[in-house]
């Protein structure tokens, strides 16, 4: 054992890997970090491997968690979030640069395709109704407390009562779901779209539709500006616009 | 060898950053935030719920572990079968499994539509989104640690000392409770402590196949995400309630080591 320096090189390289110290790496490309919203994963994800001008790497977790580790200090180059809501409250503080509408979902009751429990959301005062919903902080799980909300009161306790998880994220709900763990939760119409059949949707009366419009901007600080510009632009027009199309969101109202 | 000063110096460096690394985020937990916030925190009703639950929970598990893991480790110390090697390993894999793949395997197992689904709600069981299932989860993931300690402690159990017991006309289950069990002891209460930490600490098992519901299954691990992103301080009292129980955990099984080595050396 002579040199002695192989561990030290082996440890070495890890590390670079690790944080993506050493610059650019993987060609001229700027490296993007974005934290995005749970419910934009399948969206998002096809559409920014192989972006021509930047080489994107994403965060995906509820939005309320990703909005808090930005204000723990964490600097991902973009946020994208499942409200405006997060956005305008961390560009009023200094943290985001302008947030941008870049496309709305809609607010449904999904349930296990083919079980026979639930067909409408009057189902889910039945006793035994097992419910799952986003926890207060989330996104999908607040926007789930304006529907409950805008039911008559003795509705919605019936509804609350059912109610047998609060998933930190969408996803923790739509996995309830297809598992069959539960036989109803809220979650967004591209969710259900995403489980390619597994989940059906039960589109909730306007009346009670919450507006969910998602908005996204460049943090304040982020190593690559230009870029992450330039993504959160491409949310609303571009490639990524396309693919949110294509996984059922909505396009943005103009503003 | 001659001494090589820069080895002990890369020796001391290794130690240094090791030691930081491995404390400043603990020691972060308590200076983040006051004592009296921290307190204060803890007085909430989600938080005691969550503490009351996390201890009911691991309390039962553990009961659990020691009740079926104590004899079981005993016929892995004492019996030769075919296939007792693949056997062991099987046993200790929870040991390794990454708490998501625990809670997915849990679901495929016992969950809804899991193979064992169907005839658990028919035998009128509900573990999925139950108190129970915590329980189940728990036990998944911290009985090989009780289970891996217990079957070490009774194979290196003196055989000399069982013989005579045989010999003196005590069956099996006598010397089991009068000799083996009192010998093991100190390892046993050990591999108690490493499960309790364990279960203590369960998140992402727990999560995926209990759900998180307040006062039934969201642990303390579980409200501490919860809290997270809407509570910053509040996470941290839990998490400082957490550090707290874990090092006496630590220290006891530390304390129990060196009672066992003591123990050791008395009778000679």
């Amino acid at each position: 054992m002579k040199t002695g320096r192989g561990p030290i090189t082996v440890a070495a390289t890890a590390l670079l890997f690790v944080c993506g110290c050493g610059g650019k790496g993987g060609g001229d490309k700027p490296r993007l970090v974005v934290s995005a919203a749970s419910s934009l994963t399948e969206a998002l994800s096809s559409c920014s491997d192989g972006l021509p001008d930047a080489k994107v790497r994403l965060s995906f977790a509820g939005s309320d968690e990703l909005a808090a580790q930005i204000r723990r200090g964490v600097r991902p180059d973009a946020f994208a979030a499942a409200n405006t809501k997060l956005p305008d409250e961390l560009y009023r503080d200094g943290l985001l640069e302008k947030p941008l509408a870049f496309a709305t979902n809609e607010l449904v009751l999904a349930v296990p395709t083919g079980s026979g429990e639930v067909h409408s959301l009057g189902d889910l005062r039945k006793a035994g109704v097992k419910i799952a919903v986003g926890s207060d902080s989330v996104p999908v799980g607040s926007y789930t407390q304006d529907v409950l909300s805008r039911l008559p009161t003795a509705e919605r306790e019936q509804i609350s009562r059912n109610v047998r998880s609060r998933e930190p994220d969408v996803k923790g709900v739509v996995g309830k779901l297809t598992q069959r763990a539960v036989d109803a939760g809220f979650v967004y119409a591209s969710d259900v779209e995403a489980t390619k059949g597994r989940l059906q949707a039960i589109r909730l009366a306007r009346s009670l539709q919450p507006v969910v419009v998602y908005g996204a901007a460049v943090v304040q600080g982020a190593r690559q500006p230009k870029a992450a510009r330039k993504y959160v632009r491409g949310l609303r027009s571009g490639n990524c616009a396309a693919a949110l199309r294509d996984a059922g969101f909505g396009p943005p109202q103009a503003q | 060898m001659s001494p090589r000063p820069w080895f002990a110096a890369v020796l001391v460096v290794a130690f240094a950053v090791a030691l930081t690394f491995l404390t400043l985020p603990v020691v972060a937990i308590f200076v983040d935030s006051s004592p009296g916030k921290l307190i204060e925190s803890l007085g909430d009703p989600v938080a005691r719920d969550a503490l009351w639950l996390s201890l009911k929970t691991t309390t039962i598990a553990l009961l659990l572990i020691l009740a079926i893991g104590t004899p079981a480790a005993y016929f892995l110390a004492t019996r030769r079968f075919p296939g007792r090697a693949l056997a062991i390993t099987l046993v200790e894999l929870p040991l390794v499994l990454p708490p998501a793949v625990a809670g997915i395997a849990l679901l495929a197992a016992v969950g809804p539509t899991g193979i064992l689904g169907g005839a658990i709600s028919d035998a009128g069981i509900e573990l999925v989104l139950e108190t129970a299932g915590v329980v189940v989860a728990l036990t998944f993931v911290a009985s090989p640690f009780y289970v891996r300690q217990a079957q070490a402690a009774f194979s290196s159990v003196d055989r000399t000392l069982m013989e005579a017991a045989r010999t003196l006309g005590a069956s099996e289950a006598r010397t089991f409770a009068r000799i083996v069990i009192p010998a093991a002891m100190p390892s046993l209460a050990a591999g108690t402590a490493l499960a309790l930490g364990r279960a203590l600490g369960e998140f992402g098992a727990t999560l995926m196949f209990a759900g998180s519901f307040r006062g039934i299954t969201q642990t303390v691990p579980l409200a501490i995400y919860d809290r997270f992103s809407t509570d910053f301080p509040a996470a941290l009292a839990l998490s400082s309630v957490l550090v707290a129980v874990s090092a006496a955990i630590l220290l006891s099984v530390k304390l129990v080591s060196r009672v066992e080595v003591l123990g050791g050396r008395a009778p000679s």
